[in-house]
């Protein structure tokens, strides 16, 4: 890992050198193309999310040449036989000669749509990162916000989207949308013919659903991109603890011309994947689907993956509802389209901050934790998992069910209980291994590591020689920090601190305490010491205590 | 007109003709042939009805009465037969469902029952192996107890006199919801499944719709004129044999499988990608 050379590489020199002669700028360039980007292959994945969308806007641009947001009745006479003849709207028709007819196009939809499937994945992989490492810490709360605000737009962006092509399945969707609008207490109806602009389905649903997808959403995710990289650059990256790795340093590869290649190559790779996919691997065949028919509706319908989860909700919950009067509370569709989505969202959003209040750590973070070093935060992390996950999974129970021959009111069952039961079990065994991963680590540093050379003592037992850990994975080792404690501020008489006083200020005590329970302090003594001065002369190492 | 005078004595030309020859009489012959032999068979069922009503009768005596009763009157083991018709035993018959191996929420479709099969002797070569006679003798019986719907001719359910468009049109509102859009099958309650249709012949279709195999409801001519299941039997095979333009069609099951191909290859090789990307840079500076 050598730190970056001090000469500045003739290409920016030159170039700064042009433009500083010109507008004065010279220096912005030099001190930016010069900018350190760690190497760490995770710090990549927000990057799958980035080239994705580049490409969502290169292929739906291409897509705005040929689609006719509308609903005007027609007839279909194009060169898919199945479908001649059918009455359907011009949505639908103008995406079957996209399909059938426009050079490319078919190619041009299947990218559009597997990228905007992998910038979904790609944000969730990304986050995941985030939170696992704490990334998110002072100073960078105010990106993972964003970050989060781009999730949720972008199952908005995906939503509006896969309605457009005005087909059985997305019909589907919108009627569930349709479903869950009207259900809202007092507003619903109001906000239903607000959207569709009367009756369901009506005629304004698919060109309003246009202008939000195409403009509206693509803008504001663009200049919350935008805003992203510009704070992102700004606060710089984040990186692992290792050796020569500060608070006060970013070690890595220079952005020109390093990481630059680095990241454009894998802008093509990300490319090539999709076009790869595109290509290879058929998706949302709109023309198998039939036009959209309110009456109709088929097995297997089901969203894309990311709302899965809203499905899945959904399919769970048992039929309930509150009738009062005239009016009925329909608790069946809030509940699961309203209460996972909120846990899970304002959950997200609202993390950095929970944990901050807890831990009372304000200090800044440039040095990410390794998730084992902060067993809640992780265990908390893979309950959400488990809850999203069990949820996303019985959003496909129908599909599950014939493929692997169990019924499927039994998967439902299966999905009520494991969405309860799942999490709490998730955060109990990855709190467990954290507490172990960190037990392993504190034992390497303390005790080294194994060398495979066994040796027999004098009296007859056999003993495994260890060796000290070597020095840049000690340095990974001891990135390790210690969660603040809130217990300190007691004055003499006792009186605790008033930011642990009254009955949040306990809660917030025990939730302190439930963070640093279990830490394992790094670099304990060991038993038989001697032995691994012996080996560690030999290796050429220097044992660490 | 010179040219072919010419080639006339080419040592090939014999064969052409000969080629051609009994291309003819092999058009001409197919083309009359069903008509030929539907004759045929209404003539023989005329005269032998009767020994066939006797021989299925000992056919389902020997396989099929220890579920369904001697005299097809129904058992704990298995439904009553009377009235179910011709058709619904063609239909389970042929699609292997019956004989019935074990009890189970459902009979599965499977490879068609050894005493239904023709004897090695009789099979020729890219033919079905079942013995049409003796599920026919059956299907008599059966008949014979109770009436109910009659097995459909070739002509009834020959997909080519179909509109597949409105095959289409008709098959979304009436079957999807249970078999799914192109008909590659889906969950029922209780566990039972609408099975995939890739299987399916044409009879088998009409012959599923008449009958109404277990969960699925009877589609009768006055719901479902004749001319309309023609259609519907035109789109079921168009689209469960057409090619996928989009490339690996992924079961056609709809998004779950496309969600798991993004995550598994799509993410997959990304992350791959990654870690190769960054790897290399440790192999030149370490
Ligand atoms: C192991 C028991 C068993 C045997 C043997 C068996 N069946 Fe069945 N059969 C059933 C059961 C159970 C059902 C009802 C469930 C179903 O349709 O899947 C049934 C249903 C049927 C039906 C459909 C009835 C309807 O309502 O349309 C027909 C026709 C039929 N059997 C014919 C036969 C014939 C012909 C044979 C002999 C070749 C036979 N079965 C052998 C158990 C059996
Ligand atoms: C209520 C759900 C339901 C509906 C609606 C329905 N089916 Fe079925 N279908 C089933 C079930 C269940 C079976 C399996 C029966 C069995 O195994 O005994 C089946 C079996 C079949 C089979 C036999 C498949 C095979 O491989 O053996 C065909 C063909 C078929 N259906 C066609 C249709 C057609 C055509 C329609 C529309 C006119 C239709 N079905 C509507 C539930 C349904
Ligand atoms: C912001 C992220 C975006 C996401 C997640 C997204 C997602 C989708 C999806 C899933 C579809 C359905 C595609 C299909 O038919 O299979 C779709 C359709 C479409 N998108 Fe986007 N999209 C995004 C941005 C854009 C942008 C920026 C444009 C235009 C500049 C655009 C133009 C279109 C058009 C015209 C269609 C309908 C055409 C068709 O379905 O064939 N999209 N989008």
């Amino acid at each position: 890992m050598s730190e970056p050379k001090q000469t500045v590489p003739k290409p920016i020199a030159g170039v700064s050198g042009y433009i500083d002669d010109r507008i004065g700028a010279g220096n912005f360039l030099k001190r930016n193309l010069r900018k350190i980007f760690p190497d760490h292959w995770s710090f990549l994945l927000g990057e799958i999310a980035l080239y994705s969308f580049i490409v969502i806007l290169l292929s739906g641009t291409f897509l705005t040449f040929f689609f006719k947001p509308s609903m005007a009745h027609t007839v279909y006479e194009g060169s898919y036989a199945p479908l001649r003849g059918i009455g359907m709207s011009e949505a639908y028709k103008s995406t079957l000669e996209i399909s059938f007819d426009v050079r490319g196009g078919l190619l041009m939809r299947q990218i559009h749509h597997w990228a905007a499937l992998l910038f979904v994945a790609g944000m969730m992989v990304h986050m995941l990162r985030v939170f696992f490492t704490g990334a998110f810490r002072k100073p960078r709360e105010i990106n993972w916000i964003i970050g989060v605000l781009l999730l949720t737009l972008a199952l908005a962006a995906g939503l509006t989207g896969y309605s457009l092509p005005d087909d059985l399945l997305s019909g589907a969707g919108l009627r569930i949308t349709e479903g869950v609008l009207i259900s809202l207490p007092l507003v619903g109806s109001y906000a239903t013919f607000l959207l569709f602009g009367g009756e369901y389905p009506g005629f304004d649903v698919i060109p309003r659903f246009y202008t939000l997808h195409v403009l509206l959403i693509p803008g504001i995710i663009l200049a919350l991109i935008t805003a992203h990289m510009i704070l992102m650059w700004v606060q710089k990256h984040t990186q692992m603890p290792g050796k020569g790795r500060t608070e006060k340093n970013v070690v890595g590869a220079p952005f020109y011309p390093a990481f630059m290649a680095k990241a454009g190559a894998y802008f093509l790779f990300t490319f090539g994947v999709l076009a790869g996919l595109g290509t290879f691997a058929q998706i949302n065949p709109v023309w198998l689907f039939g036009p959209y028919n309110p009456a109709d509706i088929s097995a297997g319908s089901q969203p894309d993956f990311y709302m899965g989860f809203l499905e899945g909700s959904l399919r769970l919950m048992p039929a309930w509802e509150i009738n009062i009067g005239s009016y009925t509370l329909p608790l069946s569709v809030i509940i699961p389209a309203l209460v996972p989505m909120g846990i899970i969202m304002t959950g997200l959003a609202l993390w950095p901050f929970l944990e901050q209040w807890v831990t009372g750590d304000k200090r800044e973070h440039h040095v990410c934790d390794r998730p084992r070093n902060a067993p809640v935060r992780t265990s908390v992390g893979f309950a959400g998992i488990t809850f999203y996950g069990v949820l996303w999974l019985l959003g496909s129970n129908d599909e599950l069910s014939v493929a692997f021959d169990v019924s499927l009111f039994a998967t439902t069952w299966f999905g009520r209980i494991a969405v309860i039961v799942g999490p709490i079990i998730a955060f109990l065994i990855s709190y467990r291994i954290c507490i172990g991963l960190q037990r392993k680590d504190a034992d390497v540093l303390g005790h080294g590591v194994e060398s495979g050379v066994i040796k027999r003592l004098p009296h007859g037992e056999f003993v495994e020689i260890h060796v000290p850990a070597r020095e840049d994975v000690a340095a990974h080792l001891r990135g390790k920090k210690e969660i603040p404690s809130l217990e300190a501020p007691v004055d003499e008489r006792g009186i605790p601190a008033p930011g642990v006083r009254g009955l949040i200020g306990k809660v917030r005590l025990t939730l302190n305490r439930a963070f640093r329970a279990d830490d394992i302090p790094l670099e304990e003594g060991h038993g038989h010491e001697e032995e691994h001065k012996a080996i560690g002369a030999g290796s050429g190492h220097k044992a660490d205590h | 007109m010179k040219s072919i005078t010419a080639r006339r004595r080419h040592p090939l030309a014999r064969y052409a003709v000969l080629f051609l020859a009994l291309l003819l009489f092999g058009g001409g012959y197919a083309f009359l042939a069903p008509v030929g032999g539907k004759a045929d068979a209404s003539i023989a069922q005329g005269a032998n009805a009767v020994d066939d009503i006797a021989e299925g009768k000992k056919i389902f005596e020997a396989t099929c009465a220890s579920c369904h009763g001697v005299n097809a009157e129904g058992t704990a083991m298995g439904p009553s037969l009377i009235g179910v018709g011709a058709a619904s035993v063609d239909f389970q018959i042929s699609t292997g469902r019956m004989p019935a191996a074990a009890p189970a929420a459902q009979m599965p479709r499977k490879a068609i029952a050894p005493v239904f099969e023709l004897p090695l002797d009789q099979r020729k070569p890219g033919q079905p192996t079942i013995d049409t006679k003796k599920v026919a003798q059956v299907a008599a019986f059966i008949q014979s107890l109770g009436g109910g719907p009659t097995v459909p001719t070739d002509a009834d359910v020959d997909p080519a006199t179909g509109n597949a468009a409105k095959g289409g049109e008709l098959f979304r509102a009436n079957c999807i919801q249970c078999h799914n859009f192109v008909g590659s099958g889906g969950a029922l309650t209780g566990g039972k499944h609408a099975p995939d249709l890739g299987k399916a012949s044409a009879k088998e279709i009409y012959e599923a719709m008449i009958t109404g195999p277990q969960a699925m409801p009877v589609f009768n001519d006055s719901v479902i004129t004749p001319q309309e299941k023609r259609d519907m039997i035109a789109y079921i095979l168009a689209v469960q044999n057409q090619p996928h333009p989009g490339g690996a069609s992924l079961g056609v099951i709809g998004p779950v499988t496309e969600g798991l191909a993004a995550w598994v290859v799509g993410i997959g090789l990304l992350v791959l990608a990654a870690i190769w990307i960054t790897a290399k840079r440790r192999q030149v500076n370490d």
